[in-house]
């Protein structure tokens, strides 16, 4: 995709699909032990991820989340070295420091996924004001969910985004859950509610639809762009799988199979999937396909860390911690 | 102090030439923080700056401080350089988590790809009857992490000159001004130049007793060490100047030539800085000492109001005094 010319459907289901498959592989591989740490899946969140980096440039930039695969997948990480990377290998994205939670891509645009919920909307707020200072028409894009909401430092941020004229995009994903308690559980008000508080302009979108995620998205962004300050856009979704792959053991119990195949049955992958041929839609499943399986040869065939390597990357400036080894 | 300036100056006002000089150098420097602008900063650091710079670029923020310095640290690693002024290191807190699990992390979390050259000045230590939520000693604290720098400037050269060195470097740098410091006043040194941010510094060279300290206890120590002049006791007076990394070499240099150490340290005692320089001194300079390690630090509460208590809670220069006593004793 070029700068500024959104994708036809065909490119939207790629991007759903190759963020379903990615997650699938990745739930095997937790499975399997090579990924340690287990992850947080964003199966089902997808349409998301989808529609709002397709209504970004390049050079435009996101904050994302411990769910975070969708968005730097979306905006356009090598899923080979994102795969590398949940596995904690020197071919990552992070070369093995980051993980799951922590999936960066500056090159890509991705400013790093925070796993301190909530935590990297004023770093994509700081962003976009110094993109705009030095005179581009950059934007900024935040991703956090239906929990982060009630973080002080996301209201904060609404507030000096909004008294400031960031451009910024603010795209809650509405999935359901914090974890295991509904928004009903942590949410006083409502999202949208919050936005107002702080004159910022604000939509509920489906957040199943990428279409829609896309349109919504896309005039956000066109504000953002000639100074119209930030928007925000509750994508209302549903979170397929565990809040972490932990509970595929531990089975927690905070929600019904009934209710988990009502939240299932609008489906991304099947709502974008309609909109093209069925021609099409096998092509671009077998392109996926043998994309991701390549992701995960990379992956498994790439070297692990070495221990004498632990502290490198601490300080730019070469300082070491202490003097000495480790 | 200087031969080639003639008229007095204050540390306050060195900080702000620091500033002003940074922002002219580079358009890529802002200051922003609470009241920075019009009003030139709770303490007056910056004032009349935004008269020169404007408000895009002297920029007053909300009363947000995990906002402001996510802020920075966002408009750190999109290309600026940002210095974010927090009123005072207990207001800190608010933005711990910006400074521990984001500017000191990201470099390494995100093997390599990015680094945070932000700057974060704060008033920090007691001695103004400002009470336990204003004037507390956390510098020990920061500089219990990694991945960033931590600097206490005690003199007027440094309050000029450490800024300059701060901003060049590519890292997160937290400078941490201690309140009773701002009135400082004296004839600069304008011949000393940029300073490293490695070193610490000997302030007065001695041969019975190295005196380990920083910031807002300097001025006490050096008094003590006069004191202990009188007395026929040389001490050497060491400013550490920088907290993190501290360095070890001129710490454990002082301590082979005089065999004895007090360390003093406006903050707690307990897992503090003091320790931290004290295991220092016995790990790797355990042969060389006559004598045990001593502290001086402020006592284990939080600061009091009245001034009678407050003194009684910070360290003195009659403790200071007596403790390096004990160790020629």
């Amino acid at each position: 995709m070029t700068a500024g010319q959104a994708p036809g459907a065909a490119g939207l289901y790629r991007t759903v699909a190759l963020i379903r498959g990615f997650e699938q592989r990745a739930v095997q591989l937790v499975r399997d032990g090579v990924i340690r740490g287990g992850i947080h899946p964003c199966t089902g969140q997808e349409a998301v991820a989808a529609g709002t980096c397709a209504a970004l440039r390049p050079d435009d930039v996101i904050t994302s989340t411990h769910r975070g695969h969708g968005h730097v997948l979306a905006k356009g990480a090598e899923p080979a070295r994102m795969m590398a990377e949940l596995a904690g290998r020197t071919t990552g994205l992070n070369q093995g420091r980051g993980g799951s939670m922590h999936a960066a891509d500056f090159a890509a645009g991705v400013l790093g996924a925070d796993a301190i919920v909530g935590a990297a909307v004023p770093i994509a707020a700081g962003a976009a004001w110094a993109m705009r200072q030095a005179g581009s028409d950059r934007v900024a894009l935040a991703y956090f969910g239906d929990g982060a909401v009630s973080q002080g430092v996301v209201l904060e941020s609404f507030n000096l985004a909004a008294l400031w004229r960031v451009p910024v995009v603010l795209v809650c994903e509405n999935n359901g859950f914090a974890t295991s308690m509904r928004p009903a559980d942590t949410m006083a008000g409502t999202v949208l509610a919050r936005a107002a508080a702080f004159g910022i302009p604000a939509a509920t979108v489906d957040g199943m639809d990428p279409q829609a995620v896309l349109d919504a998205t896309a005039q956000a962004v066109e504000r953002a762009r000639w100074g119209g300050g930030p928007t925000l856009l509750e994508c209302v979704t549903y979170r397929f799988d565990a809040h972490h792959t932990w509970e595929h053991t531990a089975r927690p119990r905070y929600r019904t199979a009934e209710e988990v195949a009502a939240g299932t049955a609008r489906d991304p992958l099947e709502i974008q999937g309609a909109r093209i041929p069925a021609a099409t839609r096998e092509a671009v499943d077998a392109e996926v396909a043998a994309l991701l399986d390549e992701a995960v040869r990379f992956a498994l065939d790439s070297p692990h860390p070495d221990p004498a390597t632990a502290l490198d990357h601490l300080y730019a400036s070469g300082l070491r911690a202490r003097a000495g080894a480790l | 102090m200087s031969p080639d300036s003639t008229s007095n100056t204050t540390y306050r006002e060195e900080l702000r030439e620091a500033m002003r000089e940074a922002l002219a150098r580079d358009e890529r420097v802002f200051l922003m923080g609470e009241d920075v602008g019009r009003y030139g900063g709770a303490f007056g650091v910056s004032l009349g700056l935004i008269d020169q710079f404007g408000p895009d670029r002297v920029r007053d923020t909300p009363l947000s401080e995990s906002a402001f310095v996510g802020a920075g640290i966002g408009a750190a690693i999109a290309g600026m350089r940002p210095i974010v002024e927090i009123m005072t290191v207990n207001f800190s807190l608010l933005a711990l988590d910006q400074i521990l699990n984001n500017a000191a992390t990201l470099l390494h979390m995100s093997g390599g790809q990015v680094a945070v050259p932000l700057v974060i000045r704060m008033t920090t230590g007691a001695g103004r009857r400002l009470a336990a939520q204003h004037s507390h000693s956390l510098e020990g604290w920061y500089a219990h992490i990694p991945g960033i720098r931590v600097l206490a400037p005690a003199t007027l050269e440094d309050a000029r000159y450490m800024l300059a060195s701060a901003l060049a470097d590519p890292d997160p740098v937290l400078i941490f001004e201690h309140g009773s410091l701002y009135n400082l006043s004296g004839q600069l040194d304008t011949g000393c130049g940029p300073v490293d941010l490695d070193t610490a510094a000997i302030r007065r060279p001695g041969n019975d007793v190295s005196l380990i300290t920083h910031g807002g206890s300097l001025g006490k120590t050096l008094q003590a060490a006069d004191r202990l002049a009188e007395e026929g006791i040389d001490a050497e007076v060491i400013d550490l100047r920088t907290l993190r990394p501290l360095d070890d070499t001129t710490i454990l240099g002082s301590v082979r030539r005089t065999h004895r150490a007090v360390v003093i340290d406006e903050g707690w005692r307990t897992a503090g800085l003091s320790a931290e320089v004290a295991t220092r001194i016995a790990e790797q300079g355990f042969y060389d000492l006559d004598a045990p390690v001593e502290r001086v630090c402020g006592a284990e509460v939080p600061t009091p109001y009245a001034a009678q208590l407050e003194e009684a809670a910070l360290p003195q220069t009659d403790g200071i005094a007596a403790a390096a006593r004990r160790t020629v004793g």
